[in-house]
């Protein structure tokens, strides 16, 4: 945290010539607090529309709706954060969801003929999504960095392969789980513990650990350092190629959680699954306060704008203002907002 | 043509801090001025006023004699002002021709005239001595070719006052004299130059007077002829600087701590052997070019290797990358400090310890210790600022650069090889990094120091390397060190 800003300016007096050029410490120290608090402050005042708009929306239940429909954007927005930070992108991500989605309830119905226990099946899913996720994003990091291509280029590419095998795979239709394994399975989404949804709750774990993970530990450091300059990361004898490739495995691992979550809300996968996903998860990496061009960026911020881009559809979907058609019109102009008050930050 | 510019009392605030105080002085038409002081003097924000890229806070300046206010660097070009940057503004994918005239191409109807580009382009470059087709692509060019294309850019904009930053930084000493004489044939045109530069030998050579800035402020103007080298030094310290180098200790005699033999890095150094024993100071001198980052480059595993034994206190040892090196007790600070030495949108003290966190990580990240040792580096390694919290891009060229020593010594390394440790850096913090690698030596550490400053090599190493062509040349000893000898071998003439 930077120091209290009078303190700042007092020592800057003191010792002009080491702050020189540095523009003023005082405005500067508020500004970078200022633009923490930003998407924090705009969620509020979100908020604060949408309890004078509609008596529903300050609601438990609804506030418990809107999080349990961030909940995969949101996990997938705090992998996407670290691939970010570390001056990568993934357009892959709701493609890649969709084809875990459909191998898993494929491998799940196929193993249900096999093992007895549907817990068991659901289980060995679950491992097998998480699985199939570090793989995809493997073969990403590996591309990107033994391969040296541009992570737009490789992800792009995967973007196509993965929906169209997923298109192939289930025919152009839908793979649908099995009744059995789908009964048990259906408390992961719709369950609850202490009145609050299993999404939410794995979703504020995985936003958790991401932020101990960029904050408070070696490889966090090292993601900054190699997303702020790449060259004085890899000087600087940090094993630069390993800390990409772990960004984009654990960005897969994300999207493995997040389908995990997902498959049991529809119990099924088709080709329009987690379409789009990609941009709101970027979006909400972006309102979140990240630089797109990596080295700087907050998991809370991640956080918070996953949320604020959900709470704006539950608003349109609440009131009638605007039609929900112009839902990702709504976010469009938002993010470009933020992006317009974000664009002086060096 | 000529062009007179008085500067009235010009004062600029960043913020609450005053970096200019009240500059009062004139720039006569037809002149080269030496502009010196330490970093931070306020040299480079005056001539950024003057070129349009800031504005004063306070004060007027007069061109010929009228108030004028600069709202961009265009409004300054128009008026015969042009601030060649120390990195070079040339669009890497146009052509020369394209460059020059980039903002105001020539044109037939709709279309841009390339023909009558190339061809005017052409005059130009003739102007400035260089020998090129205007239709290359400015990728292609060696840095000095590039900075000949900035100054006839300048020069086709009708420039009547160029401001040069440390022009020869990147150029060896052969296209440095071709620059020296193109300055003098522009002086004789009548160009009013004015010269910022931290090698004193050169302004000494080319300028005919010099103003010396200080904290900010102006404080004298002398022609060139009446100071030495030694007086500049002074006057832009502010104190007598009577020694800049600590006493040389006897080379010590023990087993060497660092032995490489017949190191091939392709393309840069062939058959490299040479030894560093524990508080030795072994110098690298030679041109740029003659391979010696490169080398070290090659040592790191950061280039391609072929061949060659690397060892460290007795033992074998290879190193694929930095990391590798860093384990085994070898660290490396590149020359370039912002492109590969700092991160400066980080923090002080995520600079510093980048290279060991290890060290802080119990396992989780331990800021407060973190922080004792950035208070432990600010106090032994003399690091000016008056706020630890800010990014590395806030401290001063000095400042950061014993930052960038204190970060690479943070792991404890047995061996450090420092790549032009006082590059970019003002004379009070040069001694203060020469006192500091002195301490480096003394602690039983073998250092490396790889320089272009020829003074600097004498009055620190032991020995000296000098390699050309990617080869060692010889090897001299304390005894040998003269700046006559190093540039034989450097060149080649010996």
């Amino acid at each position: 945290m930077p120091p209290e800003p009078t303190e700042t300016a007092a020592l800057a007096a003191t010792a002009p010539r080491a702050t020189q050029g540095a523009g003023a410490p005082r405005s500067a120290a508020w500004k970078q607090r200022l633009q923490g608090l930003g998407p924090v402050l705009g969620l509020v005042l979100l908020c604060l529309a949408g309890m004078a708009l509609n008596s529903n929306f300050a609601t438990w239940d609804n506030a418990m709706n809107v999080l349990t429909r961030t909940a995969f954007i949101g996990i997938i927005s705090v992998g996407m954060c670290f691939v970010i930070i570390g001056g990568g992108i993934d357009l892959s991500v709701g493609s890649m969801a969709a084809l875990i989605a459909g191998s898993v309830i494929l491998a799940m119905n196929a193993l249900h003929n096999t093992i007895a226990s549907p817990v068991l099946v659901v289980l060995i899913g679950a491992l097998f999504a998480l699985a199939l996720g570090a793989v995809f994003g493997l073969a990403h990091g590996l591309l990107i960095t033994k391969g040296r291509i541009e992570p737009f280029i490789v992800t792009l590419g995967t973007l196509g392969i993965y929906r169209a095998y997923l298109t192939y795979l289930s025919n152009g239709g839908a793979i649908t789980l099995g009744d059995e394994v789908s009964d048990v399975y259906s408390p992961v989404y719709y369950g609850a513990l202490l009145g609050v949804p299993i999404p939410i709750w794995v979703f504020a774990g995985v936003a958790l650990m991401g932020g101990l993970l960029l904050n408070r530990t070696r490889y966090g450091r090292y993601v900054r350092a190699i997303g702020s300059n790449e060259q004085v990361a890899r000087y600087a004898a940090v094993a630069v190629d390993r800390v990409k490739i772990l960004t984009y495995v654990f960005l897969g691992v994300c999207v493995g959680v997040a389908t995990l979550l997902y498959i049991p809300r529809l119990g099924s996968a088709s080709p329009s699954t987690g379409l789009l996903w990609e941009l709101e998860a970027i979006a909400a990496v972006i309102v979140g306060g990240t630089a797109l061009k990596g080295g700087d960026g907050r998991i809370v911020g991640t956080v918070v704008g996953a949320i604020l881009l959900s709470v704006i559809s539950n608003i349109l979907n609440l009131t009638s203002i605007i039609s929900v058609y112009l839902n990702a019109a709504v976010q469009g102009v938002v993010i470009i907002i933020v992006a317009f008050l974000q664009r002086s930050r060096r | 043509m000529s062009l007179h510019v008085r500067f009235d009392g010009i004062s600029k605030d960043f913020g609450s801090v005053r970096v200019l105080h009240g500059v009062r002085f004139d720039l006569e038409p037809g002149r080269v001025y030496g502009l010196i002081g330490e970093n931070g003097a306020g040299k480079s924000t005056l001539m950024k006023i003057l070129a349009g890229y800031e504005t004063a806070s306070e004060g007027t300046m007069l061109i010929d004699g009228k108030a004028q206010h600069f709202a961009d660097s265009r409004a300054a070009e128009a008026a015969g002002i042009v601030l060649i940057h120390q990195e070079f503004n040339l669009a890497e994918d146009l052509t020369v021709a394209e460059n020059i005239f980039l903002g105001r191409e020539l044109r037939r109807g709709p279309f841009v005239d390339d023909a009558a580009m190339n061809a005017a382009a052409r005059g130009v470059l003739e102007e400035v001595g260089l020998n090129i087709d205007p239709a290359t692509k400015a990728r292609d060019l060696i840095v000095a070719e590039k900075q000949m294309v900035e100054i006839a850019k300048a020069l086709s904009r009708h420039a009547r006052l160029l401001i040069m930053d440390e022009p020869t930084a990147t150029l060896t000493p052969t296209e440095a004299q071709r620059l020296f004489a193109l300055i003098e044939r522009l002086r004789e045109s009548g160009v009013t130059i004015v010269y910022i530069s931290h090698k004193l030998d050169e302004v000494k050579r080319v300028t005919s007077e010099i103003l010396v800035m200080r904290d900010g402020c102006f404080t004298t103007r002398e022609p060139t002829d009446s100071v030495t080298r030694q007086q500049m030094a002074t006057l832009m310290v502010g104190r007598e600087l009577s020694d800049m180098f600590p006493p040389k200790q006897p080379a010590p005699d023990a087993p060497p701590l660092l032995k490489v033999q017949a190191l091939n890095v392709p393309g840069w150094a062939r058959d490299v052997s040479f030894e560093v024993r524990p508080g030795e100071i072994l110098g690298f001198a030679g041109l740029v070019g003659a391979g010696r980052t490169e080398l070290f480059e090659g040592l790191l595993g950061l280039r391609k290797r072929a061949g060659g034994t690397v060892e460290i206190g007795g033992a074998k040892v290879e190193f694929h990358n930095p990391r590798d090196a860093a384990r085994q007790g070898l660290t490396y600070l590149s020359e370039d400090r912002k492109g590969k030495g700092l991160h400066v949108t980080l923090s002080l003290q995520e600079n510093l310890t980048l290279m060991d966190l290890d060290r802080h990580a119990r396992p989780w990240l331990d800021h407060g210790s973190e922080r004792a040792a950035l208070d432990q580096a600010i106090a032994d390694f003399g690091i000016r600022t008056g706020d630890a919290t800010v990014n590395a891009a806030q401290l001063s060229g000095g400042n950061q650069q014993k930052l960038a020593i204190a970060k690479v010594l943070q792991p404890q390394p047995r061996v450090v090889v420092l790549d032009e440790p006082t590059r970019g850096v003002d004379v009070g913090a040069k001694r203060d990094i020469y006192f500091l690698i002195h301490k480096l030596a003394e602690q039983g550490r073998g250092v490396v120091v790889i320089s272009s400053e020829l003074i600097e090599l004498i009055g620190l190493c032991h020995r000296v390397v000098v390699m050309r062509g990617g080869k060692v040349q010889a090897v001299l000893g304390t005894d040998q060190l003269t700046e006559e000898t190093l540039i034989a071998y450097a060149t080649g003439t010996h």
